[in-house]
């Protein structure tokens, strides 16, 4: 429980650090954001501060922010009317995650299912095969993987829509583009830990005392090569958002990461910033968790954890 | 040949051939990469433009050979300034240990839960954009990986008896660092800079890729992918020709990290 805790408010430390960082940075930009080439009118110049707060002292626009941000409300977009954060985020989010969940899952299936099959059979040519799709997969760049798809499966053979959203049909493309890196990754992580486990001397015990070969190796031996797989769920996580940016605007998916690039290219940089911050506050949470089910699933962690921080 | 080796000559020999055609593939025909001829505009590969002509006529051969150098610059200097910042870094924090290391390392691993790319974007919104830009937006979020590797060696390395024999012969902590600790550590130093190259060319093509990289009549890899990607219906080879490039450079030093890896650093199973 104090692990808990004591992870939990570091972690409120890390988002207090990110938003401030955001704060300045987005306040340190030189000029008005309205500024669109054309000069607009003092009056208007200063309504249009008024509106967004930003004819306040520096100090108090932080206070505001924090104090919106404490209620949930990520602030309002500069570029588009009646378009908040949160109505981006409430729009956008459920079809992000759906894309993001479903890679992830597709991604950690497929990984561990490869991983154990090479770490079981330890055929030379399969283990050449897998490493040959585990190098290709890191290598490939997601938005390259998309445009192949979408040449190939879209444009040649008409078999899924190459775009915009309908269905679970105009699913699969980005799924595949979006899964192939983290599941590569998995892949590899799970090979090489079951590998090192299959090797210990329990392996040997447990097989000793008369188990069956595919128990031993999915009862102890998987359990304990799930670890770093574990561990890699933080950055996987990071992986997809970053690829969904792209892969959202390739297959014009009305996701948030659409939103996001959108956004930045407008230069909105209020919705850049609330996005930023919500992007990180999943992270964090998610990092969170997994440091939770570390805990729980390994009860050697407190202890070595204590340790490490001293 | 023991897969080590292989994959070390491999990536070696891909990246050295990339290297070269970088350097020279701009000159082997007459076209410029600015130079554009309009009425032949998207042309396909013929003897003339050998990898064909983009929507404004310019040569795509020279354009994707000019866009691999920028690429690879941006890489290549980007990282090398990254590694060395966090080798510092991380060996300044790993040598003095006690307060100065929890608050170092603690904002390193504040900084490393946070998505990168998402930051580097919104350090390019506000800064000029320009290739100096994008590379100092990814030296500032690269050193992190590199700080935390060294900090980890120093930290084992500084309890061996030769750096007691150099505290005890009156070396200075700067003479420990610099001369003993960090030549020491260099194998896994070397390993992330291969590292990072990929990264950094990857984020670099991401980035171009979203509009907010090099701007025209310049080009780098993810310039060029963009470019293409606007005709992939009627014109795929030219998104074709820089995507494959931008994955060859990816893999080639993927190749060659992994390689290093395994033989620099025996804790990798084989």
């Amino acid at each position: 429980m104090r692990y808990l805790i004591r992870k939990v408010s570091s972690s409120l430390i890390t988002l207090f650090v990110i938003i401030t960082l955001t704060f300045i940075l987005i306040h340190s930009i030189p000029g008005s954001p309205f500024e669109t080439g054309k000069r607009l009118p003092d009056a208007i110049a200063q309504n249009l501060n008024y509106k967004y707060q930003l004819d306040a002292p520096l100090g108090e626009q932080y206070l505001n922010y924090l104090k919106g941000l404490s209620k949930g409300d990520l602030g309002s977009s500069i570029k588009q009317e009646n378009r908040t954060v949160n109505s981006i985020i409430r729009d956008g989010f459920p079809i992000s995650a759906l894309l993001g969940i479903s890679s992830i899952l597709i991604a950690l299936s497929f990984g561990i299912m490869l991983g154990c099959i090479t770490a079981i059979y330890r055929n030379k040519w399969l283990d050449m095969g897998v490493s040959l799709f585990t190098t290709l997969g890191i290598s490939i760049p997601g938005f390259v993987l998309a445009g192949l798809l979408v040449q190939m499966f879209a444009v040649k053979l008409q078999w899924f829509p190459p775009a915009l959203w309908h269905g679970p049909i105009s699913m699969i493309l980005p799924v595949i583009a979006l899964s192939l890196l983290p599941m590569a990754i998995i892949t590899r992580l799970i090979k090489a830990s079951l590998f090192d486990v299959l090797g210990q001397n329990y392996m040997q015990t447990a097989r000793a005392k008369g188990l069956p070969y595919s128990k031993v190796v999915f009862k102890h031996g998987l359990r304990n090569s799930l670890f770093p797989v574990l561990s890699y769920l933080g950055p996987a996580v990071a992986a997809i958002v970053t690829g969904s940016f792209i892969i959202e605007s390739i297959f014009s998916i009305p996701g948030m990461g659409k939103w996001f690039v959108i956004s930045v290219i407008n230069r909105d940089y209020t919705v850049v910033v609330g996005l930023t911050i919500f992007y990180s506050t999943l992270l964090i949470c998610i990092n969170i968790i997994v440091d939770i089910a570390y805990a729980i699933l390994d009860p050697r962690v407190k202890v070595w954890d204590r340790g490490i921080i001293k | 040949m023991k897969m080590d080796r292989v994959l070390l000559i491999a990536g070696l020999s891909i990246i050295a051939l990339l290297l070269i055609m970088a350097l020279i593939g701009p000159y082997l025909n007459s076209w410029t990469y600015y130079e554009q001829v309009l009425q032949r505009a998207n042309e396909s590969p013929s003897s003339q433009y050998w990898f064909g002509t983009d929507s404004l006529g310019r040569d795509l051969f020279t354009r994707v050979w000019i866009g691999l150098r920028i690429s690879f610059m941006i890489g290549i200097i980007a990282s090398i300034i990254s590694v060395v910042i966090g080798t510092i870094y991380g060996a300044i924090a790993g040598y003095f240990g006690g307060l100065l290391d929890e608050i170092m390392m603690k904002l390193v691993e504040i900084l490393y839960s946070i998505p990168f790319l998402v930051y580097v974007i919104l350090l390019l919104l506000i800064m000029e954009p320009g290739i100096k830009t994008i590379m100092v937006a990814l030296v500032v979020v690269c050193w992190l990986g590199t700080a935390r590797i060294v900090r980890g060696e120093i930290v084992r390395l500084k309890e061996m008896d030769f750096i007691l024999a150099a505290y005890s012969i009156g070396a200075n902590y700067w003479r420990i660092i610099f001369y003993h600790l960090i030549p020491s550590a260099i194998g896994p130093i070397i390993v992330m800079v291969t590292v990072t190259i990929p990264e950094i060319i990857l984020a670099e093509a991401v980035l171009s890729f979203l509009g907010l990289g090099i701007s025209t009549p310049k080009a780098s890899l993810g310039f060029l992918i963009n470019e293409g990607f606007q005709s992939i219906r009627s014109y795929p080879y030219q998104l074709f020709f820089p995507a494959v490039l931008l994955t060859l450079s990816m893999l080639g030093f993927n190749m060659l990290a992994d390689g290093l890896r395994r033989i620099l650093d025996p804790s990798v199973n084989k």
